[in-house]
Order: structure tokens, then C-alpha cells, then sequence
């Protein structure tokens, strides 16, 4: 066993002051340390994207941060993107519009797609679907996807 | 009463599944963890073949928090891993794999060890320090090379396997065209997004083996655990979670899946194992990969007389639970939707040291139709026909239904397609792709100097193939309806389906009904989510059981509205009088409590709103499909756009059009990337090329075209009530046909296309030759 850091997280709004083997992903501390299983792991490497997660608000591989990386900064992952029983637009727009089938790349897509609606609400549909081709997704073929997210682009823009 | 109407089949409802899984509340095998468990890693040969002359475990077992160290010898008296019912099982029973390599490993990923620690980061630190001492020995890179040797004294042909029916033998000399083609389906696989994991805990109290993790089949791989454990059913239960993902692949049973039940009872903790991508890339099961020299022969009006195929299966390094399924769906399917007097299929069903191969979507039916409609592509060019028209000709007729395929040899079954009609579809297809438009644009399009096509594929595919299933449904005195089954969900909207049927046929309110799946301890038996089986079969048997809840409720609520049953109704949870909608009432809560055992109302009724039923067939039900695509090629680079798609299908008769275009869409990109992106390629010595999802390409967003879905219902199945037929591999099956004709046209070279994927560099060489 390595020596372990003391390191602060804030997941959500809530804080998590827990010691970490230097070593871990940022992906395993979410989910074994912090309880947070919401986000997942797909490929360990950095290219299937389910592990997507917010860093400061900037949508990030969470396989490819240490978790002592991320002491001190703010996390926000799947599990915070509801207020209570109100889903935030893009989660109600991925029911409506039958953008998950199992569901695993799902967390991924809409942390993703958070990431980058709120820092460019009227990014244009070519940009949208070159930003969103960063994450993969086995069982939709990606239709529905791009339409989940435009329209809770659209209702994101309308407040 | 409520205004809300019944639910009907076909309907658009919104999934039942998405609420927890789009705010982080499923749970998938790597969500589930249980006090005091260890954690699993498996140390996988690095060799492609070889003969083990040691194992050295001493420094991994050294290391703090390692508590055991598995080779084969601590399990010697564990067998293979046993096939499913399978009637070649017998002659490939050599070829089965232990959970361990015993002497040999035959592919890079073969498990040799099996570490279990405190801690998964532990485990694999103790799994780099293993050393396995070995003697190389050759390797069998490819199927249709010289055979080698399995083992000693084994040769590597596992079976040498035949469909045939009528003789070609006299055909081939006489007829006006005979058209020859050399074919090669690259090796692809299901590839979810979740890996695979199983956890084994052996529950101490009740000497109960349970695994966590299962899929596909729990009930299928209880039975098989039963007899390779040794345990009776009821001491081994499967435990279906949120499973990311299966398409054939994912749910089989594999050695870790043994290894964490074993582990769990021998060293007395739960035992957890996680697989992580690279291992997946080289661990779980493959498939697609044959190479078929095909030949068809036609009259000079284009009717086909005779189909030849001879083809060598590379199944890799071990025959797994499915024996020679796949080799054998590929004979079944290959003459498709046509009507051919005359047929015959050799496979040379072969062990290479590759990883093993065994079913992916569509098994069998991508490959065949890949090559029957390459067939039928070359010739239409040859005979002067046009493309739609030279399949028309041949297309099993709607008088011809139900049509019957029976092979020559003794043993093999029957092939009944149910019902169809195919010419119908193609008009139907051919008008909303606006074909004929098509050509025009397309040809203007190319005169202008671009490499643009179209191509087609035609297809049948098989689905519900019995024998049975079974379903218990119970209302309680809340209203609340439980949908207990056999199946499984692998993503695909099984509980949606399975609600929708129930709230059509009881007339139950959808928002209150969950669906149950999976788990063996519920309910002892089911046939799992395999083949286009769920909908089918345990659809089927959900209606059965519903309807048969929907008589017990109308019997008593006739007693308690004074009226007959046949003049009652039930919308939305609320039996009510037909012709009286806003007169007197009665809930299926009130129901259920008015059933309760010990129920002054009960009389000689058997207390409880519950029913149990079956739905039995010995047919399957045959959907069809064509698949239209519109490709570009980019004469540059080699890369090829799908411009457009189109998936024409029949469905029979669809139960939530939403879920069932999800399917045809999702299938339809996966056949996408078998066309164009994936491949799971080898060196010479066998070591595996793709390991990594940078090396296995994945379609992405910017890279799946645009898809058509028409969906009919035109030809209802007569196996079952409703008329279902599957929809999960309908999407997927002809996409390589229908590219391959689309990349053809483009160029100009009609049989230009004899490799899937048609990776850019294959593109590059083509034209080049074209040049």
C-alpha cells in the first residue's frame, strides 16, 4: 500500500475530506471513496468518455486524473445535475427523446453536454456534434443523442 | 375514473428503465460490493500459443494483501467450461476451455492465473509479477490456412459442418451464368461500454452459491453451473443487474464468472472481478470472422438455380458454450429471402490462437447476407438486369408462405418462415428511399466527377425461436402490478416492453407496473435475452399471464357491479361497464383486496389477483428487412461517407415503435462499424493489434450517417397471439451487403468489395487498382 494524502473534495456541493493512495484515479475516488457510483468507467484510457465528470466546471476524463489532482477543486457529476424531483433539462430531454438504451455511456454524454451548453448555449450543430463525438456509445447510434441535446440546448437558452 | 386512455402495442411510452439511469442511480456490476470482499485479477498469457512449463507465483504472493494465488492445478477438479444444449456438442467437447490453462495457452489473454487481494490495485500489482516459463510452439494465425494442431494429437478443424437441400452438382456446367466470389468478414464483437464483471458470494446460511453481474441468460447458465458445480438449482442463483450492454457477447458464461463462484466458497469471502477494457479487447468473446468461397448459378433471366458456399470459421482459441452455433446460423441463412432449388454449405469450423469467437448481433446472418447479396450484385451487372430487379425475381413469394427449408441431412431442423412479404416491402422501401429519384441525382452527382453510390441488401432474419417461457403477474391491494419473468434486460427496454404488453392486455395503469428479470432465486425458469427470443417469448407469455389476471379481475368485478363479465372493461387500472363509461367502478387495488386470502368475497375462487402463464412454440418467427445505403468515397484518403441509410423491416407487429426504431438505429450504426471502422487484427505471431478503443474504432457521433427507418407490420407472426417478431438484430444484419453495393457503385466496379471493413487503407488499394 502506498502512502496516502489527505485531500478535499467538493462532489455536488458537499464535501468529502478523505485520504487518498496517490496512485488512484479520480474516477475510482468518486465512486469507491465517495460513494458516487453515478459516474462510470468504460475504457480506463481516455477515449470512451463515460467517465466524463465537470472540474471546475470543464468537462474531464475522470480516468485520467489522479484524485489527488483534484484536491481542493469543485466536482460535479450526474447525481448533482437534478434539483430534487426536477430533472435539469438535459436529463428530462434524454428520456423524451429515447437517448440511452443501457445507459452506461449516459452519465458521460450529459456531463459532456452540461459542459459545453453552458459555456456556449448557441453552439452550432456542427460544433455540437464534433464536440459530442468525443464520447462513445454502443447501443443508440447517436441519433437520438443529438436531438436530446438540442433540444435541451433550446430550452436552456429559453431559461 | 381517470380520463387517461389504455395503453395500446405500438405506442410511443416513454421508458420505465430511464428514471435512475439518467441520474446515476443504476446499478451495474461495478456498483455492487459486499462487506469483507476480495478482489480478482486474472493474469493472462502473453503468448499466442504455447506449452506451460511453469507458473511463478512466489514474489506476487509476497506482496501485502494478497491472500491467494490460483493456477490450474489449485482447481484441477473443476471441468471445461460446458456448452449450452448444442447437438454438435459432443465431437467439440475437446475443444472446450478450462477456467486455467491446464498445459497450453491458445490465444494472448488465455487465463493462466487468478490473483485474489484485499484491494483491486493490489491484485495488480501481484498480477505483474507472475512469470510464466513457457515453450513457444506455431501458431495458427488464420482459419483458412493449413490446420494445425489444438492439442496433441488434435487437429485444429474442430468439425467439418454441411447444410444442403436439392443437388447442384448437376446445375453448375449447364447454367447460363455461374458467379463466383471470394469473401472475407473481418473479426469484429459487441464491444459494450461496460465491461464485463462478476461477483460470486457464497451465502454461508443456506450454503447458497450467487452470482452478481449475470446477463443475457441467467436461467440458461444456472443450469449449465448446476451440472458443472455440481450443486442442485436451488444452491446456485444469477442475479441480473443494470447491465451496460450485451449484443451476444456479454452474459455467455465465461471462466471468471466461475473463478469468483469457486473463489468465494473456497476462501470463504465474497470475491469481486471488474474487467477492464484491455482485457475485454482480449478476453470476450469475438465472431464474424470467415472467409467464403461462394458461388451462385442463374438462367439468362436471372433466376437463381444453385447456391455453393464453402467457408472456414475462425473460431480462435477454444470452442466456448455456443459449440458450432454460429457456423451453423451462417448455413440456415445464407440463401435468405430467395427461392433457390438447389443449395449447398461446407464449414470448416477451425480452432486458431486468436481469442475465441462465438455470437455477436445478427450472428452468422451479417456474414451471410454479405455474401448471398454480393452474389446477387455481380450478377444483375453480369446478366444486364438492374439491381432491384434481379432480386425481385427470386423473392419467396407471399403464396409460397409458410415457407419450408429442409436440409438433406439427417438431424438438422426444418426452417419455417412463418410469414412475409417481401416484393411488398421492396416497393414500399424503394418509394420512401425514392430510389428511382435516386439513380438520376446520383448519376449527375458522379458525371460531375464525385464517387457516389447506392447499394442494397436483402435479408431474413430469425427470431423467437422457442421452446417456451413463462411470466407471473400479481396485483396487489395498492394496485401495484409486478411482471415477474425469465428474461433479461441488456439495455435494450425490456421492462418497458414487457409493461406495455401487460398494460394492454390487463388494462393496468403503466406508471404502475414493474417489470422483474433476471434473477433465478424469483422465479425458476426463463429463457433470458438471446436470438430476438424477449419480446417474442416473453412477451408472448406476459400477455398470456396478463389476460389470464384480467379474467380473474372481470369474473369478481361482474359479482361486485352485478352485471357479466363480458360486459365489463378496464382502462387505466378501473373495471367499468362498457356502455355505462361514467356509471359504477371498481379498482383493481379493490380487486386485489377483495381476492386477499381470507376475503369474505372470495368464495370458491383461489384467493389473490395473480396468474401464472406459458407461452409454447416450436416455430420460429422470421422477420425481414432491406437496407438501403447511399456511401461516398473520398478518392484522397480512401475514406468512405454513409451519406445516407435507410432500414426497411417487418416487424410483424411492433410493441413501442420507439424503442423498436432504437434498435433498428443502434444495430444498424454497430453494422456501420463492421463495415467501415472495426477489427480486431493480428500479427503473424498472434499477438493482438487491438487492445485499446483507439485501436478498436468505435463509430462516433460525426461518423454514423443519418438513419430511415420504415418499419411495416404487414406480416404478423402466426407463431404467437400478437404476431410479434424480433427487432433486435434487424438493424445490424444487411449494413455490410448494402455498403459494399454502395461503395461498388461508386466506383464503378461491381464486386469490387471482397473484405469488410472496408478500412480506408482497403479503399486506397482498390482504387488504386481501379486507377
Amino acid at each position: 500500500m502506498m502512502q496516502k494524502r489527505d485531500i478535499k473534495l467538493d462532489i455536488n456541493g458537499k464535501k468529502y475530506e478523505i485520504a487518498v493512495e496517490p496512485r488512484r484515479t479520480l474516477v475510482d475516488v468518486i465512486r469507491d471513496q465517495c460513494g458516487q457510483t453515478g459516474t462510470h468507467a468504460g475504457c480506463h484510457h481516455g477515449v470512451c468518455g463515460a467517465c466524463t465528470i465537470l472540474l471546475d466546471d470543464e468537462p474531464v476524463r475522470s480516468c485520467l486524473v489522479f484524485g489527488i489532482q483534484a484536491d481542493g477543486k469543485k466536482i460535479r457529476t450526474v447525481e448533482g445535475l437534478a434539483e430534487g424531483n426536477k430533472l435539469h433539462p438535459l436529463q428530462q430531454a434524454f428520456t423524451d427523446h429515447h437517448a440511452l438504451q443501457c445507459g452506461y455511456c449516459t452519465p458521460g454524454f450529459l456531463m459532456l453536454a452540461v459542459g459545453i451548453l453552458e459555456k456556449d448555449p448557441d453552439i452550432s450543430h456542427d460544433d455540437l456534434v464534433s464536440a459530442l463525438s468525443s464520447n462513445l456509445c454502443r447501443c443508440t447510434g447517436y441519433a437520438n443523442i443529438i436531438t436530446a441535446v438540442k433540444a435541451a440546448a433550446e430550452q436552456m437558452r429559453a431559461g | 375514473m381517470a380520463s387517461k386512455k389504455n395503453v395500446i402495442l405500438g405506442e410511443r411510452l416513454k421508458r420505465l428503465e430511464d428514471p435512475p439511469l439518467i441520474t446515476g442511480q443504476g446499478r451495474f456490476a461495478d456498483d455492487i460490493n459486499f462487506p469483507h470482499q476480495l478482489h480478482m485479477r486474472i493474469v493472462r498469457s502473453p503468448y499466442a500459443h504455447a506449452e506451460i512449463k511453469s507458473i511463478i507465483t512466489e514474489s506476487a504472493s509476497q506482496i501485502s494483501g494478497v491472500v491467494a494465488i490460483w493456477t490450474h492445478g489449485d482447481i484441477s477438479d473443476l471441468g471445461p467450461i460446458d456448452f449450452r444444449a448444442d447437438k454438435s456438442a459432443e465431437e467439440l467437447k475437446a475443444f472446450r476451455q478450462f477456467c486455467l490453462a491446464k498445459s497450453r495457452v491458445r490465444y494472448v489473454g488465455d487465463p493462466v492465473a487468478a490473483i485474489f487481494a484485499e484491494d483491486p490495485y493490489i491484485a495488480e500489482d501481484a498480477a505483474d509479477l507472475i512469470e510464466l516459463d513457457v515453450n513457444q510452439l506455431s501458431v495458427i494465425s488464420d482459419a483458412d490456412q493449413e490446420p494445425g494442431e489444438f492439442d496433441e494429437g488434435l487437429g485444429s478443424e474442430a468439425a467439418l459442418l454441411t447444410h444442403t437441400f436439392g443437388d447442384v452438382s448437376s446445375v453448375w456446367d449447364s447454367a447460363y451464368l455461374v458467379v463466383d466470389v471470394d469473401l472475407r468478414t473481418g473479426r469484429h464483437s459487441g464491444v459494450p461500454l461496460e465491461t464485463r464483471g462478476a461477483i460470486g458470494v457464497h451465502n454461508k446460511t443456506t450454503d447458497t452459491l450467487e452470482l452478481y453481474g449475470a446477463a443475457k441468460i441467467p436461467h440458461r447458465n444456472r443450469d449449465t453451473l448446476v451440472r458443472m458445480l455440481s450443486r442442485p438449482p436451488a444452491k446456485i442463483h444469477l442475479h441480473e443487474g443494470h447491465t451496460g450492454g450485451g449484443f451476444g457477447i456479454r452474459g455467455e458464461l465465461y471462466p471468471e464468472d466461475i473463478l469468483v463462484l469457486v473463489a468465494a466458497e473456497r476462501l470463504g469471502r465474497p470475491v469481486k472481478w471488474i474487467e477492464d477494457r484491455q482485457e475485454h479487447l482480449m478476453a470476450a468473446n469475438q465472431g464474424r470472422n470467415q472467409h467464403h468461397l461462394a458461388r451462385m448459378a442463374f438462367d439468362q433471366d436471372g433466376q437463381i438455380l444453385a447456391m455453393a458456399d464453402e467457408f472456414w470459421h475462425d473460431q480462435g482459441g477454444y470452442v466456448r458454450t455456443h459449440g458450432a452455433n454460429v457456423p451453423n446460423r451462417t448455413m440456415c441463412m445464407l440463401t435468405g429471402a430467395y427461392k433457390i432449388p438447389a443449395f449447398q454449405a461446407k464449414c470448416h469450423f477451425r480452432l486458431t490462437n486468436k481469442t475465441p469467437a462465438a455470437t455477436y448481433r445478427a450472428p452468422g446472418r451479417f456474414e451471410s447476407t454479405f455474401v448471398r447479396e454480393r452474389l446477387m450484385d455481380i450478377a444483375a451487372e453480369k446478366l444486364g438486369i438492374d439491381r432491384v430487379e434481379i432480386r425481385r425475381r427470386n423473392l419467396i413469394g407471399v403464396d409460397d408462405m409458410p415457407f419450408k427449408i429442409k436440409f438433406n441431412e439427417p438431424g438438422l431442423e426444418t426452417l419455417v418462415f412463418d410469414s412475409g412479404h417481401y416484393e411488398s416491402l421492396l416497393d414500399k422501401a424503394l418509394v420512401h428511399f425514392k430510389w428511382d429519384e435516386l439513380q438520376a441525382e446520383l448519376n449527375e452527382r458522379r458525371a460531375g466527377g464525385e464517387l457516389v453510390g447506392c447499394g442494397l441488401g436483402v435479408f431474413v432474419e430469425e427470431s423467437g425461436k422457442g421452446p417456451v417461457d413463462g411470466a407471473r403477474i400479481s396485483v396487489d391491494i395498492n394496485g401495484d402490478v409486478e411482471v415477474l419473468t425469465g428474461g433479461a434486460s441488456l439495455g435494450q427496454g425490456f421492462e418497458t416492453t414487457m409493461a406495455q404488453i401487460t398494460a394492454a392486455a390487463l388494462g393496468a395503469d403503466y406508471n404502475k407496473i414493474t417489470v422483474l428479470h433476471g434473477q433465478t432465486d424469483r422465479i425458476p425458469y426463463g429463457i433470458g435475452a438471446h436470438a430476438a427470443r424477449a419480446t417474442v417469448m416473453t412477451g408472448s407469455a406476459v400477455n398470456i399471464t396478463a389476460l389470464k389476471v384480467r379474467e380473474k379481475a372481470l369474473d369478481i368485478a361482474a359479482e361486485l357491479l352485478q352485471t357479466t363479465a363480458d360486459r365489463l372493461d378496464i382502462e387505466n387500472s378501473e373495471v367499468f361497464i362498457s356502455d355505462n363509461r361514467n356509471g359504477p367502478s371498481v379498482s383493481l387495488a379493490e380487486i386485489a383486496e377483495r381476492l386477499a386470502p381470507g376475503s369474505k368475497n372470495l368464495g370458491g375462487r383461489e384467493p389473490n389477483l395473480s396468474a401464472e402463464g406459458f407461452h409454447n412454440t416450436k416455430e420460429s418467427a422470421f422477420p425481414y428487412g432491406i437496407h438501403f445505403a447511399v456511401a461516398k468515397v473520398d478518392a484522397e484518403t480512401g475514406h468512405i461517407k454513409v451519406e445516407r441509410f435507410m432500414v426497411a423491416y417487418d416487424v410483424g407487429r411492433a410493441v413501442n415503435h420507439m424503442l423498436l426504431e432504437g434498435q433498428l438505429v443502434g444495430g444498424c450504426v454497430q453494422g456501420v462499424g463492421g463495415a467501415l471502422f472495426e477489427e480486431f487484427s493480428y500479427s503473424e505471431t498472434g499477438e493482438p493489434l487491438a487492445v485499446t478503443l483507439a485501436d478498436y474504432l468505435l463509430p462516433t457521433m460525426d461518423c454514423a450517417p443519418a438513419i430511415e427507418c420504415l418499419v411495416t407490420e404487414d406480416a404478423p407472426s402466426p407463431t404467437n397471439e400478437l404476431g410479434i417478431k424480433g427487432g433486435g438484430e434487424g438493424g445490424i444484419n444487411g449494413v455490410g451487403a448494402a455498403i459494399a453495393g454502395a461503395i461498388d457503385d461508386a466506383i464503378g466496379q461491381v464486386g469490387a468489395v471482397k473484405e469488410l471493413p472496408v478500412t480506408p487503407q482497403r479503399m486506397k488499394v482498390m482504387l488504386n487498382r481501379a486507377g
